[in-house]
């Protein structure tokens, strides 16, 4: 219990301007992740840190917003037929055991390489993970917008299964098969499980688990996109409320922290979630793609920083190490921010052109009746 | 043309809105009162969870009203659109 008090006594004096600029960061952190299932600890994790809150604070408080925000998100995307809930809960439980055993992987690495040792560790498995995944979405991504803009929408917005969700949904194991809305078809839980499984692990190694949960739904699945990113915001609930659990119960949620992000999150995430009903699938990669790649570069930013505290480099001035973190927290920062232009500007056309559109149904209701 | 326009929930989103500024009023105001609690771990984390849930359903339903006040709100669906 005292471990618990100490930490406690570090809960910070809250700011006028911390309170301002939790709820302004966690309004953008909400708009992305009502757009694309998550987003937002990247950049809420380390201000809170910089505001001087003890990092495992931080951490706990940024999951006891996630799930309330998660939980709005999820039950408005539901409104618009986003949400596979069945699969949600599937993925997300097993999910939850790969966090569990990746943390104690993680653990392991700590103990073994020390903390310069681990964060390079991360920082490798963040890199491959962004550079792979998030190149093979941005692509595809790019092909779907070709399409469009040749005048092809229909082939555009029409997302076919990928060679492996067909030969995975081939596999019947009898027993095991659930019916999933969102393919249309059944698949064995023994896949779904492991997949789960190998995204909650992944997510525990790099903290970043929505951008492996959606792709992994879109490629290896075939789930629509805008239904995985629906999705994921049901798993990113349940995750987030057993992770908050864990975390409170030995006294590391800073309620207040908590709720003031939620306190703009959920205007954004309330908006990020309408401007799904705007765009087409690929748009939801298309942002993903960005983050990821944009991360990528915030993440290699400080591997030299790692690499001097581990010897390999000769060794960098203070001054160096602080410079590099702050680029690093930079490019984080404008990640999140070019997500949101993108999110906003589709938001705008969008309303714009519906209001036009509704402005002419109206018209033309009014001349049927008076003709 | 009454049907067509569709009347804005000004009096919900007020309601949750005030609801929601009361929450924030205490959390802010009511540290002392309330940080002894929920920084003691184990059974209290309880506490934690319920209140996320209250705020998520007060302040849920407030953004959710006061997007639509302001009239933005998702696309229709339709035929052959």
């Amino acid at each position: 219990m005292q471990d618990v008090a100490a930490q406690v006594s570090q809960f910070v004096d809250l700011q006028l301007w911390h309170v301002i600029y939790l709820v302004f960061v966690g309004f953008v952190g909400g708009l992305v992740s009502g757009f694309i299932g998550s987003g937002g600890a990247f950049v809420l994790t380390p201000s809170m840190m910089s505001m001087g809150v003890p990092g495992i604070i931080a951490v706990a408080s940024n999951m006891c917003h996630k799930f309330p925000k998660a939980l709005v998100g999820a039950i408005k995307r539901a409104k618009f037929g986003h949400v596979d809930v069945k699969l949600g809960i599937i993925m997300g439980l097993s999910a939850e055991a790969g966090v569990f055993v990746g943390a104690s992987v993680q653990q392991y690495v700590k103990q073994t390489l020390g903390d310069a040792g681990s964060s390079l560790y991360v920082s490798t498995a963040l890199i491959i993970v962004l550079a792979t995944v998030g190149t093979y979405v941005l692509l595809d991504a790019f092909k779907s917008m070709k399409l469009d803009r040749i005048g092809k929408a229909k082939e555009a917005e029409e997302e076919k299964p990928t060679r492996i969700a067909l030969a995975l949904r081939k596999i019947h194991i009898p027993g095991t098969m659930i019916y999933f809305k969102s393919i249309n078809d059944r698949i064995s839980f023994l896949i779904t499980v492991p997949l789960g499984f190998a995204t909650g692990f992944l997510a525990a190694t790099i903290a970043v688990g929505g951008f492996i949960g959606v792709p992994s739904m879109i490629y290896l699945l075939g789930v629509p996109s805008l239904i995985a990113s629906g999705t994921e915001l049901v798993i990113a609930f349940l995750m987030g409320t057993i992770g908050t659990f864990k975390y409170a119960w030995h006294g590391f949620v800073d309620i207040r922290l908590a709720m003031l992000i939620l306190l703009g999150s959920l205007f954004g995430v309330q908006l990020g979630a309408i401007g799904t009903t705007y765009v087409k699938g690929y748009m939801i990669k298309f942002v993903m793609g960005v983050i990821m790649l944009i991360i990528l570069v915030s993440r290699a930013t400080v591997v030299p920083v790692y690499l001097a505290q581990l010897g390999w480099i000769p060794a960098l001035s203070p001054q160096m190490v602080s410079l590099l973190k702050n680029v690093s927290f930079g490019i984080n920062l404008l990640a999140l921010f070019v997500a949101a232009f993108i999110i906003f500007k589709n938001l705008i056309k969008g309303i714009y052109e519906e209001k036009h559109y509704r402005a002419h149904e109206l018209a033309y209701k009014e001349g049927k009746i008076k003709g | 043309m009454a049907n067509a326009v569709k009347k804005k929930p000004v009096g919900k989103a007020v309601t949750f809105g005030l609801l929601s500024t009361i929450l924030y009023y205490f959390l802010i105001t009511k540290q002392d009162l309330y940080m002894p609690y929920f920084s003691k771990g184990e059974i209290y984390s309880l506490l934690i969870i319920g209140t996320a849930f209250i705020f998520s359903y007060v302040h849920g339903n407030f953004t959710d009203y006061f997007w639509k006040v302001l009239g933005i709100e998702p696309k229709k669906k339709r035929e052959g659109r």
